[in-house]
């Protein structure tokens, strides 16, 4: 019990951001009416995977440093939830912008950079189909994560110079910060933040567990 | 030391592209054939946008023709014979310098073929030429980076375009970005672009260096 005490809290605030997150009046704001609700759904996702994936970079260092396998299946299984939330993102994103922007999808800066995340994790998992050996495919991904994303990082820095956009916190337009979000969504904002992140490092952990049992079992029999 | 091994390397790589000219010759042909078939399908090209972007994307996909075979010519015994003698940084080095050239070349090449079919609007071209060139440095060592790694995945082809597309887009966008800018002919050179284009190059430059002697030995 005394280890699991932040799953504890992951449950608690992923529910109270459920809840409180369809009953706590929101400002009422011109375009966005009560959509602004998927605030505390849709940005928590991005907050999540670029934790997750910055876990699967520093596996993947370790991985290069140490060659012990178990980096390696941490790295994979961080990436692949980072794929999941990243989904979600998306999903979350797509059906926001459908009702404030009129569109499933839009060319915007912010939603290329998604879409850029998606396509590099998908390649990496590409690759490491590829690859039979164990060791030599965890070294070559271990590679390419670590090229693929400090390039990402780079161009999601860079990318906002490139052209205007209609996200909020790019090109002009103001971030949630500035006025639109009240004390009462910052009661829900920051708990919401702190519960996705926490229940995705859970699911991460789960599927580390799983793998390696898998492993075992592999071994065992 | 490093230096003396990348010049013996790079000597290596051009006798031996000096050797068997047809891999240089098709691929140099392949560029023109392409230009050829967007002019018969385009005739003339005036809009700016359309004009640029079209001519990256037929110098990415050549660069991509061209680079791809730089690590899987090399034969095993041949890579083994190499990595006894020379530093995993000067392999990697001079197979930057060496595609850098040759891509210097193919992009020279492409841009002639493209001002005679296609015709030329830029307006600006020493900042054009700039571009190109800079361009020619990032798509290679970039290009090169990752067909070392997928030279240990089973060499295809298709492997190459899908882990070199989505971590090529940055460098492509501010090209696109810089060209566009020579073709308008804007009196100000944007120094900010030139300045990111320099930063991007340095950065896929020094990742190689670095990550390259985990990928060479099995």
């Amino acid at each position: 019990m005394k280890k699991n005490w932040w799953k504890i809290i992951a449950i608690a605030f992923v529910l109270y951001t459920i809840i409180a997150g369809f009953i706590v009046p929101v400002p009422a704001q011109p375009i966005l009416h009560e959509t602004i609700r998927n605030l505390y759904f849709h940005v928590p996702m991005w907050f999540s995977m670029m934790t997750i994936l910055f876990v699967s970079l520093w596996h993947s260092i370790k991985y290069l440093n140490k060659s012990n396998i178990q980096s390696d299946i941490i790295a994979t299984q961080a990436a692949n939830v980072g794929m999941l939330v990243g989904a979600l993102g998306l999903v979350t994103g797509s059906v926001w912008a459908k009702y404030t922007w009129g569109a499933w999808w839009v060319a915007d800066t912010k939603l290329n950079g998604a879409a850029i995340t998606m396509l590099i994790y998908l390649a990496y998992f590409v690759l490491r189909g590829s690859i039979d050996e164990e060791q030599k495919r965890a070294r070559i991904a271990a590679v390419y994560n670590i090229f693929a994303y400090v390039l990402l990082i780079v161009f999601l820095m860079i990318l906002p110079r490139m052209s205007d956009s209609l996200h909020p916190g790019n090109g002009g337009n103001p971030g949630f910060n500035n006025y639109d979000l009240d004390s009462n969504m910052r009661m829900v904002f920051y708990p919401a933040v702190i519960g996705w992140i926490l229940l995705t490092v859970w699911i991460f952990t789960l599927r580390v567990r799983i793998e390696k049992l898998k492993r075992k079992k592999l071994f065992n029999d | 030391m490093l230096s003396k091994q990348i010049k013996y390397l790079i000597i290596k790589e051009l006798k031996l592209e000096l050797r068997n000219k047809y891999a240089l010759g098709g691929i140099l042909l392949y560029v023109v054939s392409t230009v050829f078939i967007s002019y018969l399908s385009f005739k003339k090209i005036v809009t700016p946008a359309t004009w640029n972007a079209l001519f990256w994307i037929i110098l990415l996909f050549a660069s991509i023709n061209a680079i791809a075979k730089s690590f899987i010519t090399e034969t095993k015994g041949r890579l083994l014979y190499m990595y006894t003698m020379a530093s995993p940084q000067a392999v990697i080095i001079s197979k930057i310098i060496y595609n850098s050239l040759l891509l210097i070349v193919l992009s020279t090449l492409c841009l002639l073929a493209y001002t005679l079919f296609i015709g030329n609007i830029i307006q600006d071209l020493p900042l054009f030429l700039i571009t190109l060139f800079m361009g020619s440095l990032g798509f290679s060592s970039l290009l090169t980076m990752v067909s070392a790694i997928a030279s240990k995945a089973g060499n295809n082809f298709t492997l190459m375009a899908i882990l070199s597309f989505p971590i090529i887009i940055p460098l492509l966008m501010v090209l696109i970005k810089l060209s566009k800018n020579a073709i308008d002919g804007l009196e100000r050179w944007d120094l900010n672009y030139l300045a990111i284009l320099m930063l991007l190059n340095l950065i896929i430059i020094a990742l190689s260096y670095l990550l390259f002697r985990y990928l060479w030995r099995d």
